[in-house]
């Protein structure tokens, strides 16, 4: 069956220990995150935790059917599964001599990015955007030297 | 049997006193908030951070307190006792070794779907996290392990935790609740409340099945030539076996029970073909394989009886009724989901469910399968076998007895021999396969119990991993008759290394184990030994007419095989008949 990227959205109890139960959940029953958000949701008291996981149908099913076991999940979405919006944010600390630093600015800009930051030899970069948009930064960054580099994870609503 | 165990006070007369809402400690709290749960027995052992919850229990009668040996005698023994009466078991341990050591009895409870509230001291809230003397971070540790946790901050929270801990275990599908207490919040006092209603957002378990699905279910019974029920450990957890019996009746559908499905249907009827998977009848197994219409209800389709999944039942419609939506398409793709309390599902099921008239044929093929392949061993009048003695077992007690197990070989001849007509009434770990279990088990079930025969069935190696708790049944006079079949090996592991290995024995020489007559004499119960057929039905004899624990050891021979047996990675009809042939 085909194995592709799903994004789930978890609504939850904010009780101490409850990221620990989901991430322990994913970690034994042996399913991928390949990133995870958490913060406040519309209502107090709950958390919202975004999931981007990899996997068939099946596995899917499971994640979700499993997921509901665990008495402080109060909803689990698939994002995925209908049009939606997603972004990620992500700070690059990208190597940038004084000579350098108009060619990186025109990337940045083109991108609709913003220079955050400027030290002696490098540039902070913030981007925000899908996946793909913050893939892409990085590569055409990536020639003039990437020092440091830091994701936020996917956080995510379905459209409408 | 006995009238040792003293029964508890009426809970109607003190119920008003417990309720009374005063200023009084957090352990105190604890111990009203599990009476108005209807606790009558705990299972026990102090430590330093319960220091509280032991005071508030000093001269405490409302209850009874079992003081076991160890902290995992406590924890299977809470185990057994709600396995056999169906409430909730209790235990107490203390913070760090004390909680650590009813680990494996959680993972246990946790595999079986058994109700458990087990309640751990921890060090004080200001020391979490210091590495204090005897911390652990138990509610981490059993998050895989169990349905919920908690850690209780505030001892105003203890009457609500308390409350939907019992609601949680008891509830869907069954399952340990750990509550974790530090010894400030048992000492702290507050104004208590009894807490009765439930609020948890997260938690509804579907119990009213869809009604589309059952009319599927009727359709592809009317239309089913070769049909099968595979009924598991749900249905007796539900209450669902005479719902089962009707089911079965009414439709006229062979039946296999799984190894905790024993006891859900009577071994005796005609529709029985008895247990199914790696140690189970040919029949089963072959029915299973052969069946057009596979009617799974509360099992789990685990490895052990499903042997190789990309093989099993191939020509089957797979019905799966399951309380627990995840169990559903989790092993085996099922063609008709149905969540639902198992009891619940039957009692819509069966006033809908016509008789399966296509099947005649088929069931008159079964019959002769049960003829021709029943469970066979090869008896000898030089030396005990350990499958007469289950036999001689089952024929003194008529089927009737509550007979807990450990784990191996003994554990398969028991399911094998021991013909069960009553749920809850065979014990044994059958997920988690804890070896250690069924001593410590048969304590809780008499504790359920103290009118009716239990028997611990053991082998020689799990009978030396609670051994300690013969302490307790010779103090509390808990009449648990324990039966050791001694081959002096590890019988299960030999049987694997003789037919997977090689006969490469590695390690599972049992010799130089004690005097097990000598070791029950030791702590004052009666031991006794059996070489003989003469002897065994003599010591047995002895062992019924005492109304007091004994042990009794049966001595039988070393190299006995477990058949028919399914290799690993073999389909279930892929049988070594051995002796059965």
């Amino acid at each position: 069956m085909m194995t592709k990227n799903h994004v789930i959205a978890v609504l939850v109890n904010d009780q101490p220990g409850v990221l620990q139960r989901v991430s322990g959940l994913f970690g034994r029953r042996g399913y991928n995150i390949e990133s995870i958000t958490v913060g406040q949701s519309e209502e107090p008291g709950l958390s919202r935790m975004v999931i981007v996981t990899e996997g068939d149908d099946t596995t899917l099913e499971q994640i979700e059917k499993q997921l509901y076991k665990l008495i402080d999940v109060i909803k689990v979405v698939n994002l995925s599964a209908n049009p939606m919006v997603s972004r990620e944010l992500a700070l690059i600390k990208v190597k940038a001599e004084p000579a350098e630093r108009p060619e990186i600015m025109g990337v940045v800009e083109t991108f609709r990015a913003a220079v955050v930051d400027i030290g002696a030899g490098s540039m902070m970069v913030q981007v925000i955007g899908d996946t793909e948009k913050i893939d892409a930064m990085i590569e055409l960054l990536r020639p003039y030297g990437i020092r440091e580099l830091s994701r936020t994870g996917v956080t995510a609503m379905t459209r409408g | 049997m006995s009238a040792q165990i003293p029964a508890v006070r009426s809970t109607e007369q003190l119920r008003e006193k417990w309720m009374k809402p005063e200023v009084i400690s957090g352990s105190e709290i604890l111990l009203r908030s599990l009476l108005l749960e209807g606790v009558e027995c705990v299972f026990g052992y102090p430590g330093g951070a319960v220091l509280y919850i032991y005071d508030a229990m000093y001269g405490f009668d409302d209850f009874h307190h079992l003081l076991t040996r160890h902290e995992q005698g406590a924890i299977h023994a809470a185990d057994g006792y709600a396995r056999a009466s169906g409430k909730v078991g209790v235990c107490i341990a203390t913070s760090g070794p004390g909680a650590t050591n009813t680990v494996t009895g959680i993972a246990t409870a946790y595999m079986d779907s058994v109700p458990l509230v087990v309640i751990t001291g921890n060090v004080a809230t200001s020391l979490i996290g210091t590495d204090a003397f005897q911390e652990a971070d138990i509610t981490g540790i059993t998050m895989p392990i169990t349905k919920h946790s908690y850690l209780v901050r505030d001892a105003e929270d203890l009457p609500r935790i308390i409350h939907e801990a019992f609601h949680i275990a008891n509830t869907g599908r069954k399952g340990p609740v750990l509550i974790d207490i530090p010894k400030d919040v048992s000492a702290q006092k507050v104004r208590f409340e009894p807490e009765h209603s439930i609020d948890l957002r997260g938690y509804h378990p579907t119990v009213v099945p869809n009604r589309l699905q059952l009319d599927k279910l009727v359709a592809a019974i009317s239309e089913a030539e070769r049909p099968v029920i595979l009924a598991g450990g749900g249905v007796i957890y539900s209450g669902g076996h005479e719902g089962l019996l009707e089911f079965a009746t009414r439709s006229g559908i062979p039946i296999t029970t799984t190894l905790l499905g024993l006891g859900a249907f009577p071994s005796g009827h005609d529709l029985w073909m008895g247990m199914p998977g790696m140690h189970g009848t040919y029949t089963a197994n072959q029915a299973i394989q052969q069946s057009d219409l596979l009617i799974s209800i509360g099992a789990r389709f685990d490895d052990r009886v499903t042997g190789r999944l990309d093989g099993f039942a191939p020509h089957a419609k797979i019905v799966h009724i399951d309380i627990d939506p995840a169990e559903i398409g989790k092993n085996v793709k099922t063609d008709i989901p149905i969540v639902g309390d198992v009891k619940t599902v039957l009692e819509m099921l069966n006033p809908m469910v016509g008789y399966s008239s296509k099947a005649d044929a088929w069931r008159a093929q079964i019959s002769r399968w049960k003829q021709e392949k029943p469970f066979k061993y090869k008896d000898s009048e030089d030396v005990l076998k350990p499958q007469w003695v289950i036999e001689m077992l089952n024929d003194t007690t008529h089927g009737e007895a509550i007979v807990t197990t450990d784990v191996g070989q003994h554990q398969m001849w028991t399911a094998q021999y021991y013909k069960f007509n009553q749920p809850r009434s065979f014990i044994t770990s059958g997920g988690l396969g804890t070896m250690g279990f069924g001593f410590p088990a048969a304590i809780g079930a008499q504790m359920a119990h103290p009118d009716r025969l239990v028997i611990s069935i053991n082998g020689d190696g799990g009978m030396q991993m609670c051994a300690q708790e013969l302490a307790i049944c010779a103090i509390n006079k808990i009449p648990v008759k324990i039966v050791v079949i001694n081959n002096q090996v590890l019988g299960m592991v030999r049987q694997w290394q003789e037919l997977i290995y090689d006969n490469r024995y590695s390690h599972i020489d049992l010799a130089g184990s004690p005097d097990f007559v000598k070791l029950a004499e030791a702590y004052g119960v009666k031991g006794l030994r059996a070489t003989s057929k003469e002897e065994a039905e003599r010591a047995w004899q002895e062992a019924l007419d005492n109304d007091g624990p004994v042990l009794v050891e049966f001595v039988v021979h070393k190299g006995e095989n477990v058949y028919p047996m399914v290799t690993q990675g073999s389909t279930i009809d892929q049988m070594l008949m051995g002796d059965c042939e």
